[in-house]
C-alpha cells in the first residue's frame, strides 16, 4: 500500500521544494532548516537573522506567523508569539516581510503557524498568497491529515509543499496515512513534547527514523530538541534535514546577533 | 436527538454539524485514540455507569435535590420557579460529577497522574479532591489572573496535594491555562491523563464531559415529574465552556416542547466589547483553537480576543461544540447577562430564598427571573445552580463595595503581620 502510494505521488510530481532538497542534497550531506518568529523581537531583528542565515548557507527557513493560542509551542516560542502580537504583528505585514525575504535571500522560505489562521484566511487565498510572496510551502502544527484533504487540494494547485508530522508515537498505520499527504518532505518530531527542550539522539531515533522511512520516500526532517553541533553531527546520515528553532532565538536573546551568528556557523559546520 | 447527537458518520467523529473535530499535534494523536477506545469501552460497560452513579451518592450528595424557589415565584407572579442545586456537591459545584468519572476512566486505563486547566479554580478542586481520593499525582494548571482572583480556591487545592501552576502566557486566564496543560500532555501522555474540565477540547472530551454531566439532566428530569406532574416549560443554564448546560440540557434534548435557554456572560454588555458572550447575538465566529473548532470570540484575523466577566467560570473564549450546534439548528437559545445585572440578582435571590449561587450560576438566574413574569403561573422553569457563590466572597463583598469586609481584611492583615513582625523580634 505504501508502495503504491509512493507511485500515486510521483505521478502528480515532486514539488519544487522537494527538487530543491534533492539537489542541495547533492552537495550536502545534512541540510539545515531554520525558524524566524515573524515580528518578534522586531522586523529588522529578523532581518539580521536572516542575514546571518544566508551567510551561514541555511537550506530552508521557517517563517512563523504569530497565533494567539500556540499550542505546540514551548515556553520561549509562546512568549515571543504574544510579542509580536502585541507589536500588531498582522497577515499584511507578516507577506510582505515574506516577500522581502524571498526577494533578497537564496534559501527557500515556508510558513509555520496554526490552522486557525489558514482557516480565516480561506485555503485558496492562503496559498495563492503563499506563492504570491515567494513562499513554498507550510506547516500547520495543529491541522491532522484527517482535516487536510481540502487545504492540500489547494496547496499543489499553487506549488505549495504541506509538511505533514511524523511522531515516535504514531503506529505503522498512522504512519502510512501521514505519508499519502505528504509532499515536499516530512517533519520528523524528535521526541515527546512541544518545541525547545533537549533531545537524545539515540537508538530510540535511528529505529523512528528507520519506520519513517519505511512509510515514505520523501526527503526527512528531524526537529524538536535540536541544539548544538554535536546533536547534528549524529544525526547526519541519519536524516536529510536538521531543524534548529529555540536553539537560535535563546543564543540571539542571550547574545545578540553575534552568539546568534557564531552558533549558526558551528550549526552549519556540522552539517557540511 | 441526545443519542443521536452522538451517533459520527464515518468519517466525522467527534463532529457537532461543522463544529468539533480534533486539532492536535500529531503527536497526541495516539494519546486521543487511547482515550477514545478506552471512554466507548466504559460507555459501553452498563457497571461503568452504575459504579459511577453509586460513587457520586457516597461521596458527593447524588442525587442534588430539587428546590422550589416558593417567594420569588410568588414575587414575580409568573411561573414556579426550581433549581437543581448543583451548589450541594462536594466541592459546592458541577464540576466534581465530570471529574470523578473521569478519574474512574483513569483507574480503567492504569496511568497515575492527572492534569488540568482551571478557571475559577472550582475544576482544579475538585480534580485535586478526586486524586487525592483516587491516589493520582496532580498538576493544576491555572492562569496567574485566575490566581490572583481565586485565592482560596488556589489554597484547597494545594492542601490537597496538587501542584498548582500559575501561568502567564496571553491573557493569563482559561484559554491560556488549556494551552499550558495541552503542553504538559503532549510531553507526558503515556503516565497521564488529561481532565478536561468542560465539554471543549478535541473529540472526544465534548462528548466525555456531556455524558458524565448528563447526570444532571437524567435527575432533573425524573425530580420535576415526581415534584410538579410534568416538564419545565424552559430550562436555564450558565455557559462559559458549556459543561453544566450541557448537562442539564441533555435530560430535556428529547423533550421537543421544552426550550433550553443558555446565558453567556454579558459582562459591562455586548455593545462595550468587554463581555465573553460566543452564541448570543452570534458574536462569535466559527475558528480552530485548543484542539477543536466552534464559535470563538477572535479577531478578523483569527487571533482569540479578550474576554471579560466578573464570573471567572465564564471568562472564555469558546464555547462547547455540542451547544455551538444546537444553537446554530435552533434547539437552544443563548442569552447574555451584564456583570451588574449578576449582582443585583444574587442579592435578591440571597435575600428571598436563602441560597448563594456561584456568580457563573447567577447569570442563568438572570435570565429566568426577567421572563419568569411572561408565563403562567401554571407554567414551571428550571435554573440549574452549577455552584455556590461562598467561593466568591472576596469577588462579591468588592463589587458591593462592602466597608465591614474591607475594614475586616485589613484587621486581619494587620494582625498576621504584627504577628510576623513579633516572630522575626524573637529569632533575632
Amino acid at each position: 500500500m505504501g508502495s503504491s502510494g509512493r507511485r500515486e505521488r510521483r505521478g502528480v510530481g515532486m514539488t519544487p521544494v522537494e527538487n530543491y532538497i534533492r539537489r542541495r542534497l547533492q552537495r550536502k550531506r545534512l541540510l539545515l532548516m531554520t525558524h524566524a518568529i515573524v515580528g518578534y523581537p522586531s522586523f529588522e531583528a529578523n532581518m539580521a537573522m536572516l542575514e546571518a542565515m544566508q551567510k551561514a548557507d541555511v537550506d530552508l527557513v521557517e517563517l512563523q506567523l504569530p497565533f494567539s493560542e500556540p499550542i505546540a509551542d514551548g515556553p520561549v516560542f509562546v512568549h515571543a508569539n504574544q510579542c509580536a502580537l502585541e507589536a500588531g504583528v498582522a497577515w499584511k505585514n507578516y507577506f510582505a516581510f515574506m516577500q522581502r525575504v524571498t526577494v533578497a535571500f537564496d534559501f527557500k522560505v515556508l510558513m509555520m503557524g496554526y490552522y486557525n489562521s489558514i482557516l480565516q484566511m480561506g485555503h485558496e487565498r492562503f496559498c495563492a498568497c503563499l506563492a504570491e510572496h515567494g513562499g513554498d510551502g507550510f506547516i500547520a502544527a495543529d491541522l491532522p491529515p484527517e482535516e487536510a484533504d481540502d487545504l492540500h487540494q489547494y496547496a499543489a494547485a499553487y506549488q505549495q509543499a504541506p509538511i505533514v508530522m511524523m511522531t515516535p508515537v504514531n503506529s505503522e498505520p498512522r504512519l502510512q496515512q501521514i505519508a499519502a499527504k505528504a509532499s515536499g518532505f516530512v517533519y520528523c518530531v524528535a521526541r515527546r513534547g512541544v518545541t525547545g527542550r533537549q533531545t537524545q539522539v539515540d537508538e530510540n531515533l535511528e529505529a523512528f527514523i528507520e519506520r519513517c522511512r519505511s512509510a515514505t520516500s520523501l526527503p526527512l526532517a528531524l526537529g524538536f530538541g535540536l541544539r548544538t553541533h554535536q546533536d547534528l553531527q549524529r544525526v547526519k546520515g541519519l536524516v536529510d534535514i536538521g531543524i534548529i528553532g529555540t536553539a537560535l532565538l535563546t543564543a540571539w536573546e542571550q547574545g545578540g546577533v553575534e552568539r546568534y551568528s557564531t552558533l549558526l556557523q558551528d550549526l552549519t559546520s556540522a552539517a557540511m | 436527538m441526545y443519542a443521536e447527537l452522538f451517533q459520527f458518520p464515518v468519517g466525522r467523529e467527534g463532529y457537532y454539524g461543522q463544529f468539533g473535530g480534533a486539532f492536535i499535534p500529531e503527536i497526541l494523536h495516539e494519546t486521543i485514540r487511547e482515550l477514545t477506545a478506552a471512554f466507548n469501552d466504559a460507555q459501553a460497560d452498563p457497571a461503568f455507569w452504575d459504579a459511577y452513579v453509586a460513587l457520586m451518592s457516597s461521596y458527593s450528595c447524588r442525587p442534588t435535590p430539587l428546590t422550589h424557589l416558593e417567594n420569588l415565584s410568588k414575587d414575580l407572579g409568573g411561573a414556579q420557579i426550581y433549581v437543581k442545586r448543583e451548589d450541594l456537591n462536594h466541592t459546592g459545584a458541577h464540576k466534581v460529577n465530570n471529574v470523578m468519572g473521569q478519574g474512574l476512566l483513569v483507574q480503567r486505563m492504569g496511568k497515575q497522574r492527572v492534569i488540568a486547566e482551571t478557571g475559577a479554580g472550582q475544576h482544579g478542586v475538585a480534580t485535586a479532591t478526586m486524586a487525592a481520593r483516587m491516589g493520582f499525582e496532580c498538576t493544576i494548571y491555572m492562569g496567574s489572573v485566575d490566581v490572583e482572583r481565586q485565592r482560596p480556591n488556589v489554597f484547597w487545592m494545594e492542601q490537597l496535594g496538587a501542584q498548582v501552576v500559575s501561568v502567564d502566557d496571553g491573557t493569563k486566564t482559561l484559554k491560556d491555562a488549556i494551552n499550558a496543560t495541552l503542553r504538559d500532555w503532549a510531553d507526558s501522555m503515556h503516565t497521564t491523563h488529561y481532565v478536561m474540565g468542560t465539554v471543549c477540547g478535541p473529540h472526544p472530551f465534548p462528548q466525555m464531559v456531556t455524558y458524565f454531566q448528563s447526570l444532571i439532566g437524567r435527575e432533573a428530569r425524573l425530580q420535576m415529574l415526581e415534584q410538579t406532574g410534568k416538564l419545565p416549560k424552559r430550562v436555564y443554564a450558565c455557559v462559559g465552556g458549556g459543561s453544566n448546560a450541557s448537562g442539564i440540557f441533555a435530560g430535556f434534548l428529547d423533550d421537543a416542547d421544552v426550550e433550553l435557554v443558555g446565558v453567556e456572560a454579558g459582562g459591562l454588555g455586548l455593545d462595550s466589547g468587554q463581555h465573553a458572550a460566543r452564541l448570543a447575538r452570534n458574536v462569535g465566529s466559527t475558528g480552530v483553537a485548543q484542539g477543536y473548532k466552534t464559535r470563538f470570540l477572535q479577531n478578523a484575523e483569527g487571533q482569540m480576543r479578550p474576554t471579560h466577566s466578573v464570573s471567572a467560570g465564564l471568562d472564555y473564549v469558546g464555547v462547547g461544540p455540542v451547544l455551538a450546534h444546537l444553537h446554530d439548528i435552533g434547539r437552544i437559545r443563548v442569552e447574555a447577562a451584564t456583570d451588574a445585572d449578576v449582582l443585583a440578582s444574587l442579592q435578591h435571590v440571597m435575600r428571598r430564598e436563602g441560597i448563594i449561587p456561584a456568580l457563573e450560576s447567577t447569570h442563568a438566574f438572570v435570565a429566568a427571573l426577567k421572563e419568569a413574569p411572561h408565563l403562567s403561573s401554571q407554567d414551571s422553569i428550571l435554573i440549574n445552580q452549577s455552584g455556590r457563590g461562598d467561593k466568591d466572597i472576596f469577588t462579591i463583598a468588592e463589587a458591593l463595595g462592602d466597608a465591614p469586609w474591607r475594614a475586616f481584611l485589613r484587621q486581619k492583615v494587620g494582625e498576621w503581620e504584627a504577628a510576623a513582625a513579633a516572630n522575626d523580634g524573637v529569632s533575632a
